[in-house]
């Protein structure tokens, strides 16, 4: 407990962890608004198309999650940490927590504010959260932020660097996922077992998602998992992440 | 394991490697608990790197070092038993000095009071509330033994803290180096700068290129390194002369008087009693630290000046 209130308190006293926090959430609910106002008859909005926005603010989430670590690198306060708690890996542990739940917030934050602006600007559709697929669509944006921003500090340690980093992390989340079913023959198979692909799957995934069209919400995944497996292979992804970088970290000269 | 009594680091064979670069070789040494231990060497020496090593941040090729008994990895409140200062610009720049502090007492449960003290106690409280990035260096250093002594810690580590301080700044370190050794803590500090050391400490351990050249005391040092000789003048030199070659001096002709060396200036003086011969001058010529420091690194600097004629090893 004492090392997720020095995270915290080392993690709200600079200024990027605010900048990130509201451009995320200005992002994902500007674009609920977008939604929200361009619907009209021929397509409604939907619970699904609230959350239109999500990866937007999922990107920059992974953003201050990785700064979230590579500042204290970039600034030495990473050694300043070793030395005032040397066990690396609870003080690494300790921050990914504290990023993760920060990431958490802010997603429900980011989804319920879509959904609300939604049934503001558009009082008269029907948003009601009475599916698990529209709950998981909106509440499940959290839990996706949490294990993104764990993705994104395990990078963080392994890379060090905040531009590398960042860019390894876009790259990565915005084409390589995507790329990679350019691939003949087998692009498509590897495709499916992609860990942002899974989380996509997730949110986006079930029951019969042929039906919806595609501006209707987040563009819809073709993961090989049904959505709350496909949460736990992105969570496994995460761990995976996060042992190799404790490992690493524990290793290395600070 | 329970240290020795008195000493409160132990490094032993202490070695590492970066790559094909040897930069602490086989390096053992002891600081004494209550003493000013002063850690010399040329730029490059390693001695940045034995400090990292002895607090754990970088992991040794070979060898080992505790403090106080213990491997510094191994110490559950770190901040309580030990106080480094390795670099003041390990500190965010848009988070306050007092920020800084806090988060740093916080992880090692110290109490919030221990923040106010420390600024008092370095003179920082009236910017505690300024981001860090705007310290002067002065001011960084300043944060950084605050950092330091937030733990009341009875050993404190720290490297090159004079370096690139002006001269009020530099006064200023010195003094509080003195102040913390009179309050009985174990001090270790790293220097390239020997008039510094000769100010500050009690013990010295000399490094170059990683390996040990010297440990033991200031005083010693200058003793064992440096030729100390004693000047003689007399109106009866010559027979002066056959007194003291007898005895096993070396002489030398300094202009009217004589440069006595093997011999201190008590025993030429006795000597000279005893043969009822009157002195003019009778002068100790110590040797100064700077020249025994080049005396004995002279042959182990890292980066030696390719168009000098380097010192001989």
């Amino acid at each position: 407990m004492t090392l997720l209130a020095v995270e915290r308190m080392k993690l709200f006293s600079t200024r990027s962890p605010w900048w990130c926090s509201l451009i995320a959430l200005a992002l994902t609910v500007g674009f609920g608004a977008l939604m929200a106002g361009t619907a009209n008859t021929e397509t409604p909005l939907t619970v699904a198309a609230t959350q239109f926005g999500y990866t937007f603010g999922l990107v920059v989430i992974m953003v201050m999650a990785a700064l979230a670590i590579t500042t204290e690198y970039r600034f030495g306060t990473i050694r300043a940490t070793f030395l005032a708690v040397p066990n690396r890996g609870k003080a690494l542990l300790a921050k990914t927590a504290v990023v993760a739940i920060l990431a958490g917030v802010l997603g429900e934050l980011a989804a319920f504010g879509s959904w609300g602006i939604g049934k503001l600007i558009k009082p008269a559709s029907d948003l009601a959260l009475n599916t698990p697929y529209e709950w998981r669509a909106v509440a499940g944006v959290g839990l996706v932020y949490a294990v993104a921003a764990v993705i994104a500090v395990a990078v963080g340690v392994l890379v060090r660097h905040s531009a590398g980093a960042i860019a390894l992390l876009l790259v990565y989340v915005q084409l390589v996922e995507n790329l990679v079913s350019l691939i003949p023959r087998i692009g498509n198979d590897i495709h499916r077992w992609m860990p942002f692909t899974m989380s996509a799957k997730f949110i986006t995934g079930d029951p019969d998602v042929t039906l919806r069209n595609i501006n209707e919400g987040p563009p819809l995944a073709d993961a090989g998992l049904s959505p709350w497996p496909a949460l736990l292979y992105f969570a496994g992804f995460a761990v995976v992440m996060m042992v190799i970088a404790l490992a690493v970290a524990n290793r290395r000269d600070a | 394991m329970r240290a020795t009594i008195g000493r409160m680091i132990e490094a032993s064979g202490l070695t590492k490697h970066y790559g094909r670069t040897v930069a602490v070789d086989n390096l053992s040494f002891t600081v004494s608990e209550g003493r000013v231990t002063g850690f010399l060497g040329p730029n490059g020496a390693g001695k940045s790197t034995t400090m990292r090593m002895i607090l754990g941040l970088d992991r040794p090729t070979s060898g080992d070092v505790r403090i106080d008994g213990e491997h510094y990895r191994d110490l559950r409140q770190p901040l309580r038993t030990v106080g480094a200062l390795l670099d003041a610009k390990w500190v965010h720049p848009n988070r306050s000095a007092r920020a800084h502090l806090s988060w740093l007492a916080t992880s090692n449960k110290l109490p919030g009071t221990a923040v106010d003290e420390v600024l008092d106690l370095v003179g920082l409280t009236s910017v505690a509330r300024k981001n860090a990035g705007g310290f002067s260096l002065g001011m960084s250093q300043r944060l950084g033994i605050a950092a330091a002594l937030l733990g009341d810690p009875k050993v404190l580590l720290f490297d090159e803290p004079v370096n690139g301080l002006d001269p009020e700044g530099i006064l200023w370190i010195r003094r509080f180096m003195h102040r913390l050794a009179e309050e009985g803590r174990t001090v270790f500090v790293s220097s390239h700068l020997l008039s510094e050391m000769s100010q500050t400490a009690q013990d010295l351990v000399v490094i170059g290129r990683g390996k040990l050249i010297y440990q033991g005391t200031v005083g010693d040092f200058i003793a064992h390194a440096t030729e100390n000789s004693v000047l003689v003048r007399s109106p009866e030199l010559g027979r002066l002369a056959e007194v003291l070659s007898a005895e096993g001096a070396k002489l030398s002709q300094d202009g009217d008087g004589l440069q006595v060396s093997g011999m201190d200036s008590a025993e030429v003086g006795e000597l000279a009693a005893a043969a009822r011969i009157t002195l003019h001058e009778l002068s100790n010529h110590a040797g100064s630290l700077e020249q025994a420091f080049i005396q004995l690194t002279g042959g182990t600097v890292e980066y030696q000046a390719a168009t000098e004629e380097g010192p001989t090893a």
